[in-house]
C-alpha cells in the first residue's frame, strides 16, 4: 500500500513538470499546426541558465537566502527563454508558415539539435550538480510514505501556473486573440487581430513555462546537462497527443496520466514480466502510449479537432 | 546516373559523355587518392559508401513516398544485430555472408513493416515522431537485453564479428601480389561496396519510374487523389517502409562484417538525423541528392576534424570545438540552413516527379529553362 502511494506521488510530480511542458507544445501546435521538436530545448536552456546563475550569485552574495536566489535564477531563465523563443519563431520557423509539410518539422529538429550543440559547447558535456534550494529532507505525513518540499513545490507551482494560464487564454482580451488566430488565422486577421504578435506571444509564453518546467526538472533530479530536455520533450509531446493537442485541459490531463502511468509502470513492469523486464525500460511506456493513442484515438482524451494535417 | 551526370557543374549540362566518365573515373580512383592523405581516409570513404546507402533507402521512404522517417537508424541496427548474430563467437555460430545478407535483408523488412502497420493512419509530423519512437524503442532494447538472458550483450555491445568473405577469399585481409605490391583490404571493402551502391542506384532508378514510384510519387503529392485514382495506398506506403527497411538492413550487415563490432551507440537517434540531413541536403525524392548529400555530409566532418582542429589550436591555443561538436554543428545548421534557404536540396528533384504548389521560386524558374 505504501508503496503505491508513493508511486502515486512520484507520478503526480513528475506529471505535473509533463503537463507544464506539454502546455508549450500544445499552444503552438493549436496556433500553427507546427510539432514545435525544439520545445525541450528551451527547458534545458533554462536548466542551465538558472544553474548558471545560482553559481554567479553564490559567487558574488554567499549570504543570500536560497529562496531570493532561486527566485532570481528563475527570473532570468524565464527572461532568456523568452528571449530565445521568440527568436526561434522569428528566425525560423516565421518563414516557413506556408512552406510544404516536412519542412518546418526537419527545421525544428535542426534547431533541438543546434540548441543541444551550442548548450555543449558553452556548458560542456558533463553532468552538472543542480545546487538544491528548497530543502530535500524527506517528509513522512504517512508512515512510508516520503515527499519531499521540493517536490510539493512542483506540485503547487504548477497548479498555480496552469490556472494562470487558463485564465489568461479563456478571460482576457490577449487569449481571445489567441482562440481566434488558433481558429482561423486569416478571419483573425481580417477582423483586427495582429496574428504574428499573437504568434510570437505563444512561443514566448511557451517558452517561459519551459524555462520553469526546466528548473523544477533540475530541481527534483539534481542534475542539469545539455541533453537533458530530449526525453521530457518528447514525454511531454505525448501527453499533449494523449490530452487531445491542441487543447490545454488535455495538456495538462495527459501529463498528469503519462506520469503515473509511467512512475506506475515502472515500478511494477518488474512484476508484471515475471523479472525479464525491468525499470530500465521506462522510457518506452510513453512511445507505446503515443503509439496506442494515435492509432486507436488520434483526436486524444479530451479533444474535439480531427487533426488532419499532415 | 543521368541525375548525377547532370548534377555535375558545368560539364554536365555541356557534355554529358564526358561527366559521366568523370564520375566513374573519381569513384574508381577515390581510394587510391585518399590514400595519399592516409590509411584512415580510406576506411572514411568506405563509412562514406554505407552512409550512401542509408541515404538511398530513407530517400526511398522519406523522398519517394513522403513519409518522414525518425527512427531509421533501427533498421541499420536490425542489420547489424544480425550479423552480429549469426557470425561471431556470441553465439558461437559462424554462418556465411551470403547466407546473412538475405537474412538482415528480411529481418530489417519485416521490422519495416512491423512499424509500418501501426503507422499506416498517421501522417506526417505525428508519423515522424512514432517512428522516433520506434527508433527508440529499439536502442532501448538493445541496451537492456543482457538480462535476465543474455542476447544482445547490453551496452558493450558485441564484438569479433567475421569479416565479409566472399567465396572464400576473406575481404579483411591484404592481398600480396608479388614481393612489394599488397592490395589493402579497405581497398577491397571499398569495392565491393562500391558495387553494392551502384546496384543499389541501379534498382532504385528502375523503382522510381516504375508503376509502384509513380504511385508513391502519386501518394506524396495527394493523398487523396492517389486514392481515388485507384492506388491502394496502404500497399504502397507498406512496400515503401519494407524496402526502405532493406536497404538500411543490408547496409547493417555490411557495417557490422566491416567494423567487426557493434553497440548500441552506433544506433542513436543523432545517426538517423545525420541520414536524414543527408537526404535533405542532397534533394529529397532525388537518388543524385541522396548520394551527394550522403559523400559530403560523411566527408565533411573529417576534413573539418583536420582542419580545424589544428587551426584552432595555433590560434586560441587550445581546442574550443571538438570534432564531434563540429559534427553536431554543422549537421544541424545544415538542416535548419537548406529549408530555410533551399528548401528543395543541393540538387533538386526534377520536376515532373514535384507538386508544383510546393516547389520554390527559384526552381521553377530552372524548370522554365
Amino acid at each position: 500500500m505504501e508503496t503505491l502511494i508513493q508511486q502515486f506521488i512520484n507520478g503526480l510530480v513528475i506529471g505535473s513538470v509533463y503537463a507544464l511542458i506539454a502546455l508549450g507544445y500544445t499552444m503552438v501546435y493549436g496556433i500553427l499546426g507546427l510539432i514545435n521538436f525544439a520545445h525541450g530545448d528551451v527547458l534545458m536552456v533554462g536548466a542551465l541558465v538558472a544553474l548558471q546563475t545560482m553559481m554567479f550569485l553564490m559567487g558574488i552574495a554567499p549570504g543570500m537566502s536560497p529562496l531570493v536566489m532561486l527566485a532570481i535564477a528563475l527570473a532570468v531563465a524565464m527572461v532568456i527563454c523568452m528571449l530565445l523563443g521568440f527568436t526561434m519563431e522569428r528566425l525560423a520557423y516565421r518563414r516557413l508558415r506556408n512552406a510544404p509539410r516536412l519542412a518546418p518539422l526537419i527545421t525544428a529538429i535542426g534547431v533541438s539539435f543546434l540548441l543541444q550543440t551550442l548548450a555543449m559547447i558553452i556548458w560542456g558535456r558533463n553532468y552538472h550538480t543542480f545546487p538544491q534550494l528548497i530543502p530535500t529532507t524527506p517528509l513522512q505525513p504517512i508512515p512510508g510514505v516520503f515527499v519531499t518540499p521540493v517536490q510539493i513545490t512542483i506540485v503547487v507551482v504548477s497548479a498555480l501556473l496552469m490556472s494562470g494560464l487558463l485564465l489568461l487564454v479563456n478571460r482576457t482580451r490577449i487569449g481571445r486573440a489567441m482562440r481566434a488566430t488558433a481558429e482561423n488565422h486569416r478571419v483573425a486577421s481580417l477582423m483586427g487581430v495582429d496574428t504574428n504578435a499573437v504568434i510570437a506571444l505563444t512561443f514566448v509564453i511557451g517558452a517561459a513555462l519551459a524555462a520553469v518546467a526546466g528548473v523544477m526538472f533540475a530541481s527534483n533530479y539534481g542534475i542539469a546537462h545539455y541533453g537533458m530536455g530530449f526525453m521530457p520533450g518528447l514525454k511531454a509531446f505525448t501527453a499533449a497527443v494523449l490530452g487531445g493537442i491542441g487543447n490545454l485541459g488535455g495538456a495538462m490531463l495527459g501529463g498528469v496520466v503519462l506520469g503515473l502511468v509511467e512512475s506506475f509502470g515502472a515500478g511494477y513492469i518488474e512484476h508484471l514480466t515475471f523479472g525479464f523486464l525491468n525499470s530500465s525500460y521506462q522510457d518506452i511506456f510513453a512511445f507505446i502510449i503515443l503509439g496506442l493513442v494515435l492509432i486507436f484515438r488520434p483526436t486524444g482524451l479530451l479533444g474535439e479537432r480531427v487533426s488532419d494535417r499532415a | 546516373m543521368n541525375e548525377l551526370v547532370a548534377a555535375v557543374p558545368w560539364l554536365g549540362k555541356r557534355n554529358p559523355t564526358a561527366a559521366r566518365w568523370l564520375i566513374i573515373i573519381i569513384a574508381i580512383a577515390a581510394p587510391f587518392i585518399a590514400w595519399q592523405f592516409g590509411r584512415s581516409w580510406v576506411r572514411i570513404l568506405d563509412f562514406a559508401l554505407l552512409y550512401m546507402m542509408l541515404a538511398l533507402g530513407l530517400n526511398l521512404v522519406v523522398g519517394f513516398a513522403g513519409l518522414l522517417d525518425l527512427g531509421y537508424i533501427a533498421f541499420y541496427a536490425v542489420g547489424a544485430y544480425t550479423f552480429a548474430f549469426l557470425a561471431s563467437p556470441h553465439f558461437d555460430i559462424h554462418l556465411p555472408f551470403w547466407v546473412i545478407l538475405p537474412l538482415g535483408a528480411a529481418f530489417a523488412a519485416l521490422a519495416g513493416v512491423m512499424l509500418g502497420f501501426p503507422v499506416l493512419r498517421l501522417r506526417g509530423d505525428y508519423l515522424a515522431i512514432v517512428t522516433l519512437g520506434f527508433g527508440e524503442i529499439v536502442r532501448i532494447f538493445m541496451l537492456n537485453l543482457n538480462h535476465p538472458v543474455n542476447i544482445t550483450n547490453g551496452p558493450q555491445g558485441i564484438n569479433m564479428i567475421d569479416p565479409i568473405s566472399l567465396f572464400g577469399w576473406d575481404l579483411s585481409r591484404n592481398i600480396r601480389i608479388g614481393e612489394d605490391f599488397t592490395i589493402n583490404s579497405l581497398f577491397l571493402y571499398y569495392y565491393f561496396f562500391l558495387a553494392a551502391v551502384v546496384a543499389s542506384i541501379v534498382f532504385i532508378q528502375r523503382l522510381q519510374i516504375s508503376r509502384i514510384g509513380r504511385a508513391w510519387a502519386a501518394m506524396r503529392d495527394d493523398e487523396l487523389a492517389a486514392k481515388a485514382i485507384g492506388i491502394n495506398t496502404r500497399d504502397m506506403k507498406l512496400l515503401a517502409f519494407a524496402l526502405g527497411a532493406t536497404f538500411g538492413g543490408v547496409a547493417g550487415c555490411l557495417f557490422g562484417a566491416f567494423q567487426g563490432f557493434v553497440s548500441p551507440e552506433s544506433f542513436s537517434l543523432m545517426e538517423s538525423i545525420a541520414v536524414l540531413t543527408m537526404v535533405v541536403f542532397g534533394g529529397m525524392g532525388n537518388i543524385a541528392g541522396a548520394v551527394v548529400g550522403a559523400f559530403v555530409l560523411a566527408l565533411l566532418p573529417e576534413v573539418l576534424r583536420d582542419v580545424a582542429v589544428p587551426l584552432q589550436q595555433t590560434l586560441f591555443g587550445h581546442v574550443l570545438l571538438d570534432p564531434e561538436v563540429l559534427r553536431m554543428l554543422l549537421l544541424s545548421l545544415a538542416m535548419i540552413l537548406m529549408m530555410l534557404l533551399r528548401p528543395a536540396g543541393m540538387i533538386p528533384a526534377r520536376a515532373r516527379y514535384c507538386h508544383d504548389k510546393h516547389l520554390s521560386a527559384t526552381l521553377k524558374r530552372e524548370g522554365a529553362k
